[in-house]
């Protein structure tokens, strides 16, 4: 039988450390939906999502009881509705969201991915009629998560898209500002996006993907934190193995869970997100993981080292765990929805120039940061293009997930409550990037031999 | 299929016995048991095979997890797997 140490570990993980599988995300294509009128489009969206998606909830919480393990999140990604409303000849795609959002609350999921538009080299019609529609179409659902795509390493940073996401953030973030710019929340600006993504706000079902795929994000920073309290003082070597060991034991039952859905749902296993995904419970912190690396507070120097070990030991330990590994796979370091990155925002110690240089080594980017409400669009733009930088030349996803607080100034307190927490507001520079962004154009794809 | 049950609480006469007759009385086989006491805190692991049971794991799971309340303990129902994967390569 089995150890029975590793039987109550097990058990204390879940009870004690918020061990949990983070979310199961079937990706649906919808390339077969298309049509010159939307209102068939939203019927064929709505139909084909429904059907795919039916048993999604049901399957989660019955692996969920068999294996005792919590499945917190059950959500849909889909194709990239630009594409599908390319064919409309209406130029607003916010009805084919609230499809979504009617589809995606009749299967009971709580987030649908993919309101999204890739522009990394220009614009379609239909992805500038996509972007167009992202403020009215965040502002009137509840559960649709919108992305776009303005920078790749092989295209290089389209400018007039990081010029426009600047704008449309700010649009959002006055449309939804009696809910506290929630709909910026759920829009995600991307630098070398990826199309099999199981985390919202950025999933979406890439067109290399096949007709229905299940993804698995796995979690557990309070797992690695709890591992890493029996290495106090030892060197990094021990701390790496540490993480490396707990994360397999994470990612295996991530795969497990996978493997099951797939097979009860006759949907093909994508693959498994190996992600550090923090929620704003105590005890389930990523900034915590690197405080008890031995920093004081996170954000001091020495946090982008600490960072950069844990996502590297993260990727190093699940990677053998799971058949096919892919998403974002890292740490996440969403500011408002991790108790120690909020804790560490409102002592000052955690600045935005501090984050952007941890996501030169984390898995994703700038995300769940409040800024004040006067905040220009030409500078959120800014900061998308700084972002996409670091993402186009390390050849890695980076992103923006920023919400202008409207009526917000520095130091005050944005609550979104549930997983997504509650943000300090943070101060962003004062000096106009304004004729840097009005430029627009592309800045070229960056060289990628002569290494030296 | 096989599963793992896990009982935790205060320890206290006859429960092996009570979580064992319940078992029986669904014709689940135990294949193996482990127990210890530390503190005063009791905690048994069993192995169990339900192919000759009457009910599937969730059922019985819910059924253990009921005569626990009526002890004051913690009983899991879980299937092998996940500990299998967890802990061997």
């Amino acid at each position: 039988m089995q150890n029975i140490n590793d039987i109550i570990s097990t058990l204390d993980m879940i009870d004690h450390q918020h061990l949990d599988v983070r979310t199961i995300t079937m990706g649906i294509s919808l390339l077969d939906c298309c049509d010159e009128d939307i209102h068939k489009v939203a019927d064929k969206i709505y139909d084909k999502i429904t059907k795919k998606a039916e048993k999604l909830v049901e399957t989660g919480e019955q692996i969920e009881k068999e294996f005792g393990i919590p499945i917190v999140n059950k959500r849909i990604s889909v194709t990239p509705i630009s594409i599908i409303g390319s064919a409309c000849r209406e130029t607003n795609y916010a009805p084919l969201a609230v499809a979504l959002d009617k589809a995606a609350k009749q299967c009971g999921v709580n987030f649908i991915g993919g309101f999204s538009a890739l522009v990394h080299k220009g614009f379609t019609n239909g992805d500038l009629n996509l972007i167009h529609s992202i403020p009215e179409a965040l502002a009137s659902t509840d559960e649709v998560c919108s992305s776009v795509c303005v920078a790749s390493t092989k295209a290089g940073i389209n400018m007039d898209a990081v010029a426009l996401m600047g704008k449309i953030i700010k649009q959002t973030a006055d449309m939804t500002a009696k809910d506290g710019g929630f709909g910026c929340a759920k829009l995600v600006v991307f630098a070398n996006a990826v199309e099999d993504n199981p985390f919202m706000a950025g999933a979406f079902h890439g067109v290399g993907e096949p007709e229905c795929v299940i993804n698995v994000g796995v979690s557990g920073p309070g797992v690695v934190h709890h591992a890493l309290k029996s290495c106090k003082g030892q060197p990094f070597d021990v701390v790496a193995e540490t993480i490396k060991k707990t994360a397999f034991k994470i990612t295996r039952m991530g795969q497990l869970v996978a493997r099951e859905a797939s097979s009860r749902l006759g949907v093909p296993f994508g693959i498994v997100d190996l992600s550090l995904a923090p929620t704003p419970a105590k005890g389930d912190s990523v900034a915590r993981i690197l405080e008890e690396m031995g920093l004081e507070v996170c954000g001091t120097h020495g946090t982008t080292a600490a960072l950069a070990l844990l996502n590297d030991a993260v990727k190093k330990g699940g990677v053998m765990a799971s058949n096919h590994v892919g998403g974002l796979s890292g740490a996440f370091i969403p500011v408002s929805e991790d108790e120690g990155m909020i804790a560490a925002a409102k002592t000052g110690a955690l600045h935005l120039d501090k984050l952007e240089a941890m996501t030169c080594v984390c898995s994703v980017g700038l995300d769940m940061i409040a800024v004040p409400g006067d905040t220009p669009a030409s500078t959120l733009s800014a900061i998308i293009a700084d972002e996409a930088a670091i993402g186009v030349v390390n050849t890695k996803t980076t992103a923006v997930r920023i919400i202008p607080a409207v009526g917000k100034k520095v130091g005050d307190m944005l609550e979104f409550g549930g997983l997504l927490g509650s943000a300090p507001i943070m101060p962003v520079h004062e000096f106009s990037s304004e004729a840097f962004v009005a430029r627009g154009g592309r800045i070229p794809a960056p060289m990628h031999s002569l290494k030296n | 299929m096989k599963a793992i049950v896990t009982v935790t609480g205060k320890d206290t006469t006859g429960i092996i016995a009570k979580v064992c007759t319940l078992l029986a009385d669904n014709s689940v086989n135990i294949l193996d048991i482990s127990q210890t006491v530390m503190q005063q805190y009791f905690t048994m692991t069993m192995l169990i095979d339900l192919s000759t049971g009457k009910k599937n794991v969730t059922e019985l799971g819910e059924e253990l997890e009921a005569l626990g309340k009526t002890m004051g303990l913690v009983i899991r129902t879980q299937r092998e797997d996940i500990f299998d994967l967890m802990y061997r390569v």
